[in-house]
């Protein structure tokens, strides 16, 4: 499922707002998590999952192509976490795909 | 912003009522559907792409062995399906700059 086709299904699902109003909903929804994790912050949707940020210690790489070490530097990473009801609802579909 | 702590699904609704002027009860359901259709979506075994924030996959672990952390007994992890998320490079790139202003 792609975001166009999240949009459909949401405007599907309910009567009241247009496809454009989910469309700018859903963009808007979005931005704000991301905003919310570029700034540090946690998200917390519950029988969803969290999202945060796990932070990625400096490390001495390599470039690929020349064979030569890079320094990176540490930086942070999202990372999800689904909660229990996305974990128990997913795992019992397995049997049925 | 959310007022202490993490970002709530009733932060989100707070969102949509202050920047696109749905009433509560619209904002509400709106924030309801999106999470519940990204998860209808994913118990279907259908992959979620977001572009610009990040891919929702699905993954299948075999059965392992595994330990009871107590009494050191062994007992199967049994096979399971699980949510990964893959951040999009857009959201990673965000997040990075994060990372140079706080440490």
């Amino acid at each position: 499922m792609t975001k166009s086709e999240l949009i459909e299904r949401i405007s599907e699902s309910q009567d009241q707002l247009s496809c454009r109003d989910v469309e700018l909903a859903v963009k808007l929804m979005l931005e704000y998590m991301s905003q919310i994790l570029s700034s540090g912050d946690r998200i917390e949707i519950r029988g969803f999952g969290s999202f945060s940020l796990h932070y990625r210690e400096p490390r001495v790489g390599r470039n690929p192509k020349t064979g030569e070490s890079v320094v990176l530097e540490g930086k942070y990473v999202p990372h999800f976490k689904p909660g229990k009801e996305m974990r128990d609802r997913v795992n019992e579909s397995i049997g049925q795909h | 912003m959310p007022e202490s702590g993490a970002l709530t699904k009733a932060d989100l609704a707070e969102k949509l009522y202050e920047e696109l002027g749905l009433n509560k009860r619209e904002a509400k359901e709106i924030v309801e559907l999106f999470f519940e259709q990204i998860r209808h979506s994913l118990e279907a075994n259908e992959q979620v792409k977001l572009s610009g924030f990040g891919n929702f996959d699905l993954r299948d672990k075999s059965q392992r062995p595994g330990r009871n952390p107590k009494t050191g007994e062994e007992i199967p992890i049994s096979a399971r399906r699980v949510v990964t998320f893959r951040p999009g490079q857009k959201l990673k790139a965000r997040v990075e700059v994060y990372a140079g202003t706080k440490q």
